[in-house]
């Protein structure tokens, strides 16, 4: 087990779990608390690593005042008991031997089950071309920088696009927007690919990306969904 | 954005757990249609509203409830009024 | 009980002196609870709608709740997903004023909702100063999230039974189980006795 952060509120942790089935990309987890005083707290999260035996990545956004989140990510300590329920989940999973083009956009926190495609993808040896677009707030607060920027360079089929919606980095081309048709049409693939699109992030925002996709002619049957709602997590 | 608040709701992905509780099948990869309008679709494209006391799943056409779950500390009560017929994939 | 997650507590504070109903914890925010879209009713058209076992109809447009006398009642609410919020200060027209002059025998009442949300309770309940149809919460008209323009409140049940965004009640001769009551709530619903579900 160990842990690491991510940005200044987001912590991934790295838990051995006994006896795991293995897991698919983008299934979740349900995480259960319970307190001494038997007080519990459940909260849901994607699982951020490709199958790997016993091996369980988990990253955590801090959601202020979330008790859950806030235990995950402060209190917890490498080597405390979590209670975990899954791997559940077949709707929002990529499966390596998928043979269409994937558009993965990814809100915040939404790269995380995104990022376990990516990974299943090179771990799987799938050389089906993927894209993604991350829409982060600023240049701080994108999950797995280092890593995307690597696999950008290495995984030959991989494309990463990001899209600042506070503040971009210096330099950048664009001044901060949100994505929309522009981003999506640039960085996206055109529907005639017939791509298979995972939208994961805030309500919101899967609710606006998922409605322009299929404005852009994206058959709704192949835009699938995530939505992480402000859960007070 | 646009301002306008936007209802606190998530996909039907998040019923994969709490319906494992009770079903050997993952029931959010199976097609549900609503009693109310006839949309088909994946239990997994559901909108789940779950800040109440159990947990709510509305059609994405309609709004009706299609399903609904509450889980005592013994019990699980499960509503599906709303949903005609769930057609379940099984290995042929 | 689940495995223990040393150093968890969960968003509980310290209730201090005041004494809680069993297995409720403190909180200072007001959670917003909603089984479904948030309904937004234009106050022209609003009504509440009073209909006895004899199918008798009693109805109140808005402007005619609010040239009712109004009350200011301070409660304690209690959620029965365990949070309870103490000294929450509304304003409203208590039910006794709608429902003195309603012709009726019925025992029981069903709350209905724009948005389609139901509740049941005894009629008793909604009697003798204990239940209001509120339309402003600290000083504010009633916000959507929190069932505005009109909420029932009935804060010695649990918090389902003050149903948002009310809009009709249903007199009854024998009991009928509403939204919650139907998928094993209780059908009473007192948080001191801690009838969660049924059978509690």
């Amino acid at each position: 087990m160990a842990a690491r952060d991510e940005t200044p509120s987001a912590r991934t942790l790295v838990l051995d779990v006994p006896d795991w089935p293995g897991h698919q990309a983008g299934q979740h987890v349900d995480v259960r608390l319970t307190a001494e005083d038997g007080y519990t707290a459940q909260r849901s999260y994607s699982i951020a690593n490709a199958a790997d035996g016993g091996r369980l990545e988990l990253t955590v956004q801090r959601v202020p005042e979330g008790e859950v989140s806030e235990y995950l990510t402060g209190v917890y300590r490498v080597g405390d008991p979590v209670e975990i329920r899954g791997p559940v989940g077949g709707w929002f999973v990529w499966r390596p031997a998928e043979p269409d083009p994937v558009l993965l956009v990814g809100g915040g926190s939404g790269i995380v089950p995104l990022m376990a495609m990516i990974r299943a993808r090179k771990a799987g040896g799938s050389r089906v071309p993927f894209r993604l677009i991350y829409s982060v707030r600023s240049p701080e607060d994108g999950y797995y920088a280092d890593e995307l920027r690597t696999r950008a360079r290495d995984d030959s089929g991989l494309d990463v696009a990001y899209v600042y919606t506070r503040r971009a980095p210096r330099n950048w081309p664009e001044p901060p927007r949100r994505v929309g048709v522009a981003a999506l049409n640039t960085a996206g693939w055109p529907p005639e690919l017939a791509p298979l699109c995972y939208v994961c992030g805030p309500t919101g925002f899967v609710e606006t990306v998922a409605d322009t996709l299929v404005a852009l002619g994206h058959d709704p049957a192949r835009v699938r969904t995530e939505r992480f709602g402000p859960t007070g997590g | 954005m646009t301002g306008e608040r936007i209802d606190d709701y998530l996909d039907g992905n998040d019923l994969a757990g709490p319906l494992a509780e009770l079903f050997a099948v993952d029931v959010t990869v199976a097609t549900g249609r609503c009693a109310s309008c006839g949309l088909a679709g994946p239990v997994a494209m559901l909108r789940v509203y779950p800040h109440a006391p159990g947990l709510v799943a509305r059609c994405p056409g309609c709004e009706e409830v299609m399903l609904r779950l509450v889980r005592t500390p013994d019990r699980a009560y499960l509503d599906l009024r709303g949903m005609l017929t769930l057609a379940i994939p099984l290995p042929a | 009980m689940g495995i223990v997650s040393p150093g968890f507590r969960g968003r509980r504070r310290p209730a201090g002196a005041t004494e809680l109903p069993p297995g409720q914890y403190l909180t200072e925010d007001f959670p917003v609870l909603s089984a479904g879209p948030t309904p937004r009713v234009p106050l022209d058209r609003w009504e509440l709608l009073v209909t006895t076992e004899t199918d008798q109809q009693y109805r109140w447009t808005w402007s005619e709740l609010m040239s009712l006398p109004t009350e200011s009642p301070v409660v304690d609410l209690h959620c029965v997903t365990k949070w309870s919020k103490l000294a929450t200060a509304w304003e409203g027209v208590s039910l006794d004023a709608l429902l003195g002059g309603v012709e009726t025998a019925a025992e029981y009442a069903l709350v209905s909702s724009y948005g389609g949300y139901t509740t049941n309770l005894p009629l008793a309940d909604l009697l003798d100063g204990r239940a209001w149809i509120a339309f402003r919460y600290d000083g504010r008209d009633l916000v959507p999230e929190h069932g505005g323009p009109a909420r029932l409140l009935v804060p010695h049940l649990y918090l389902w039974k003050s149903a948002k965004w009310v809009r009709g009640i249903r007199l009854l001769v024998r009991d009928r189980p509403g939204f919650w009551e139907t998928a094993g709530y209780h059908d009473y619903g007192d948080p001191w006795r801690e009838q969660r579900y049924q059978g509690d």
